[in-house]
Formats: C-alpha cells, structure tokens, sequence
C-alpha cells in the first residue's frame, strides 16, 4: 500500500484540473444555495415544526445524483480508453491500490464540497442571530450522515467507472445505480405486491436499506451501528467488484 | 534489488569479461520465455514460443500484423497472464511473482500512451514514484534522462502539447527512468518521419550494452540497425532467428551482384564463365548514352565470388568496368522468405492451405 499516497495525490490534481470537476462543484453548489434560499423563504413565511438544518439534509439525494457521477466517471474508465491503465500496471502498483486511491482522492473531493455548504449555516448564523435556527444536533447528523453515505455513494461511482471504457456511459450507469440505490429501493418496498403475507421478511429488510430512513435517523442523533455496518460493507463490496472489474478487463483486454 | 543486478556502462570489454564462468549464468539471460501459449477465446495468438534474451542485447521482433508481438510483449510484462508456458524475467516467474519482476523491466506500450494534461517533468516525477525510485536518485534520474533523450527544452510544457517525435521520446524517458535491466517497447517508431526515426534509433543504440531491450517494428531496416539480433514470428510462432546476417544465409541464400560495363550480355557471360558454378546473367538493361549496360548476376550460393569477378573482368582487356557491387538483400526479403516458409509449413501439416489469420 506505500504507493497510496503517490496515486491519491495524481488524482486529487487531476481531478482538479478537470472542467467536470468544476462543473459539479458549481452545479453542486448552485443547487444547494437556492434550496437553502427556498428553506429560509419558508420559514420567513411561517414558524415550521423542523429546523432548517433538517429540511436541508433531506434534499441531499438530489446534488448526489449529479454530483457523484460527475465526480467519478472519469476516474478508471477515462484511463482505460486512453491507455494509460497499462502503463500504469506494468508498474510496481497493485490494482487494489489504483482503485483504492481513486476512489480516496474522489470522497476526498465530494467531502470537501459538502463542507463548502458549512458556509451557508455560517451565513445564516451570522445574519438571523438566532441560535434556534442553528440547531447543532440535526447539522452534526446530518454531515455525519453524509460523510457514511458518501462512502458508499462515490464507491458506487467507481465501481461504474471501471466496468465501461467511456466517460458517458460510466456516468450514466453511475447515476442509474444511485438511483435504485437512494430512491429505487423506496420505490419497490411501496409495491402492493409485497404488501401480501410472504414478503413480510422481504419488506422489513427493504425497509432496513431505506436510505432516506437513515438520513432521518442520523439528523434525530440516532448513529445505528447497522447503518453503519450497511454503508461500509457496501463500500467494500463495489471497491472490490471494481478491483475484479479493472482486472476483468485486463483479462479481457 | 535493481541496484544490485544494474550493470554500468563500460566498453564491450566488459562484455566479454561478462561471459566468464565466474559469473551467474542465471544473471546472463534476462528473459526467458518456454513454450508460452496465449488462447483468446479459442483462437492461439500466441503458439509455443521459446527464446532467450541476454543481458546487454538489442533483439528485433518482427511479424507480420496480428502475429502475436504484443501480445507476448503484455505477458512479459505482467499484464496479461498468459494461458500455459513459463515467462522469467531475470530469474524470476512472472506468473507468480509479477510485482518483483515490474520492478526490473520498463514498459511503453503501443501507441505510446500519455497523460494530456501533465507537464514533462511532473509526469516523470510521478511515474519514478510508482517505479519506487526515492527522491535525491529520483531527481538525478530525471536529469539524466531527461538529458539523454533531449527533453530539455519541453521539459515545462504540456504533454498533451507535444509533437508525436517529442511525445514518443517522453516515453522512452519514461520506460529508463527506473534503470530497468529489461527494456521492453512496442513499435518504438510508429508514425514518425525519417529524421525521428534516425533519432529514436541513435536512442537505442546508446542502451546497448547496459540493459536487454526488445522492440517490436514493422519498420525492418530500423530493425537491422539497431538490433544485435531478430526473431520473427509468425502466426504465434517463430518462424525464424537469428543476426541479419546468418538469416539472410539461411532464408535468402543466393548472392547477387550488380555490374555496370560496355560489353554485351553474351561477353560478359562468356568472360564470367566458370567463376563459380551456376552463375548466370539475369538482367541487363542499357546501354545507357555512354554505352554502359548494367547487369544483374546471381549465384544460388551464399559465397561471396567478388574478389574471382574482378580478377575475371580486369584479365579481359576489351571489357570496361564502370561499376561491381554486390546487392544485399533485404531484410524484407528475409522477412517474405520466413514467413512464406511458415505457411508452406502450416499447410503441409493440414492438408490444405493454410493462409495466416
């Protein structure tokens, strides 16, 4: 693993040095600045049962399935087109460690973007000079909540990354993957089919992947050591399909 | 590891003083391939190959498109496992210790693949790095390729920037960096002009002696310059190997000379006759406006008869000699002649012609 460092660092640069990059962080950024606009505008209007903090984080979904993609689409597919995975290969660096310092230098970016919106709490504190709105509780959650997730949001993004050889497909299947992922899962456990009596067992553990259910979880200060356990071994369940996915390809190349 | 095995560079003394029985016979041959076979779903791209590459040698491998160079180039180098045989490199299986032997060999692929959007240097510090090259040697390392492959004046710009000759250069730089003991480069020269090209090659060259390096070209009097020896493949197997010279023995055979003289075909046959058995007129065309007519005159054998043509044409005092030269034959011939023979062979073996992939 000494070679780590060396690739997350290549990455992290060229990740900065992406137009996608730039494109998420302002698309990001952009998206987030006018849903907080729009919290605060409602509760100018009237007093809400929820802090602002909590309406906000359960929007996340909607940044995460653009951003992610755009984050991680270019990471193995771009190198496979251009060839460079296989000079990259020949040398002493084990697959494991490429995928593994993509995949660190991407969560490294998404993080540092979810911290930008600290900013807008920032403002808002400076300005309402209300403590009532700054509920610390919810906003801890809440980025608890999306650094856990996030593992297993950007991993999915690799994983999409290393089975194709272009950026747009990659990207694509990044965001259909997200999409069963946060909202599919919702979508299937409201099936009247699994309403009936031997879905039972079916429909409690969907229940249990419901990633909005977490999010609510985590903003009340409720740290599961289950949803925990879901994030991470799905993070390393896709960190190691892309290992056998790069090396698939190898194979195949 | 690669410190301990790196020899310096010295005169070709130190070659010699190489093959001495003291030393490791195993530390001799670099690469040692034995009946390496690569099936991709079903079809042999590579069929049985054996061949041994010493330290301190430059060896060609030829073959026509589809003959299986790269992929015995991606097997020695650790990136694609291979279906059955044995690959060393070094001393060391490939198969089973594919991280060590990464740490002795430097790669450049075909096509030569780069980052756009990194400079010169910076990419050079990253891949020394991966390579595990520390930093004070890394940044002597650079100095001195980046010296050697006159990457001066680029050393700031973008890569993806570069003219082709530039870009291909950078790669060399970059497969020497690590001081490989094993330089491994497929087609080095594709899709460069000749003075590239002359470049490249000079590049080469100055490796010899300090590092085994195959190269893979289609290009095959860059192949005869450069190399110390040429394997050519056909089909996944070696149809033919050995030093330009011996090949040309062997494949071609017949020596033929070019004679420019003011004589008539029938006099300079009937002056020729005898100097070596079989010999014969092929051509003549001429006279040209001085009266010279030039000649084509071959032998089926590989001796060389020039001293006994001289003699010959200067006894007879009515033939005026302007020109003799003896024509060698092209690699290209060589190249036609082996792998022809290797089709004759495939399909005497079926029954049936036997026409290449």
């Amino acid at each position: 693993m000494r070679h780590l460092p060396t690739i997350f660092f290549h990455e992290l640069r060229v990740l900065m040095l992406a137009p996608s990059t730039y494109i998420a962080a302002v698309l990001f950024l952009g998206v987030m600045g006018f849903i907080f606009a729009g919290i605060l505008d409602s509760y100018n209007k009237e007093a809400q049962d929820l802090s602002p903090s909590f309406v906000f984080f359960s929007l996340f979904w909607l940044p995460v399935l653009f951003m992610v993609p755009l984050l991680t689409m270019k990471c193995l597919a771009e190198e496979r087109r251009a060839g460079t995975l296989e000079t990259l290969l020949t040398t002493p660096v084990s697959t494991a460690e490429v995928v593994l310092g993509k995949f660190a230098a991407s969560y490294a970016l998404y993080l540092f973007l979810w911290l930008l919106t600290i900013g807008f709490m920032f403002i808002l504190d400076k300005y309402a000079q209300d403590a009532r709105f700054l509920d610390p509780g919810p906003l801890i959650g809440g980025y608890v909540f999306v650094a856990v997730s996030g593992l297993l949001f950007v991993s999915v993004g690799v994983l999409a990354s290393s089975l194709s050889r272009s950026q747009a497909v990659a990207g694509v299947l990044a965001f259909a993957l997200l999409f069963a992922i946060i909202v599919g899962t919702r979508l299937v456990s409201d099936l009247t089919v699994l309403q009936q009596e031997g879905f039972t067992r079916f429909r409690d553990s969907l229940e249990n992947v419901q990633v909005m259910s977490h999010l609510q979880d985590f903003t009340r200060g409720i740290i599961d050591t289950r949803q925990i356990v879901f994030y991470l071994s799905g993070t390393a369940l896709a960190l190691i399909f892309s290992i056998l996915g790069v090396e698939g390809k190898v194979l195949r190349s | 590891m690669a410190n301990r095995l790196w020899r310096p560079r010295t005169a070709p003394l130190e070659m010699q003083s190489h093959e001495a029985p003291q030393t490791d016979p195993a530390e001799q041959i670099t690469i040692d391939v034995r009946e390496l076979v690569k099936t991709y779903s079903g079809v042999n791209a590579v069929n049985g190959l054996t061949f041994t590459v010493r330290r301190g040698e430059i060896v060609g491998f030829l073959g026509p498109n589809g003959a299986g160079k790269s992929t015995t180039m991606r097997i020695l180098t650790g990136f694609l496992p291979a279906t059955s045989g044995h690959v060393s490199m070094c001393g060391i299986p490939v198969a089973s210790r594919p991280d060590e032997v990464k740490r002795h060999i430097g790669y450049m692929p075909e096509n030569n693949p780069l980052p756009e959007d990194m400079r010169v240097g910076e990419y050079l510090h990253y891949r020394g790095r991966l390579k595990e090259i520390g930093g004070r040697r890394l940044r002597e390392r650079i100095e001195a390729v980046v010296e050697r492959c006159d990457l001066k004046r680029v050393r700031h710009r973008m890569i993806g920037k570069l003219s082709k000759g530039f870009r291909q250069r950078v790669g060399i730089a970059e497969a020497i960096l690590g001081e490989p003991d094993v330089l491994i480069m497929d087609e080095p020269t594709i899709g460069l002009d000749p003075h590239q090209i002359i470049l490249i090659r000079d590049l080469i060259s100055s490796l010899r002696g300090r590092m085994s390096v195959l190269i893979s070209s289609h290009i095959l009097p860059e192949i005869e310059m450069t190399c110390d020896r040429v394997i050519i493949i056909n089909s996944g197997r070696i149809v033919a190997s050995g030093t330009p010279p011996e090949l040309r023995r062997e494949y071609v055979g017949r020596t033929v000379y070019r004679l420019e003289a003011n004589a008539s075909a029938e006099r300079i046959a009937q002056v020729l006759d005898g100097v070596a058995p079989e010999l014969k007129v092929n051509a003549a065309e001429g006279p040209d406006a001085e009266g010279f007519t030039a000649f084509t005159i071959g032998t089926p054998a590989a001796e060389d008869v020039g001293e006994a043509l001289l003699r010959r044409l200067s006894g007879a005092a009515d033939v005026r000699v302007r020109m003799l030269g003896r024509e060698r034959p092209t690699l290209e011939e060589v190249f036609l002649a082996a792998t022809r023979r290797s089709w004759d062979l495939t399909m005497e073996k079926n029954g049936k012609p036997g026409m290449p992939r």
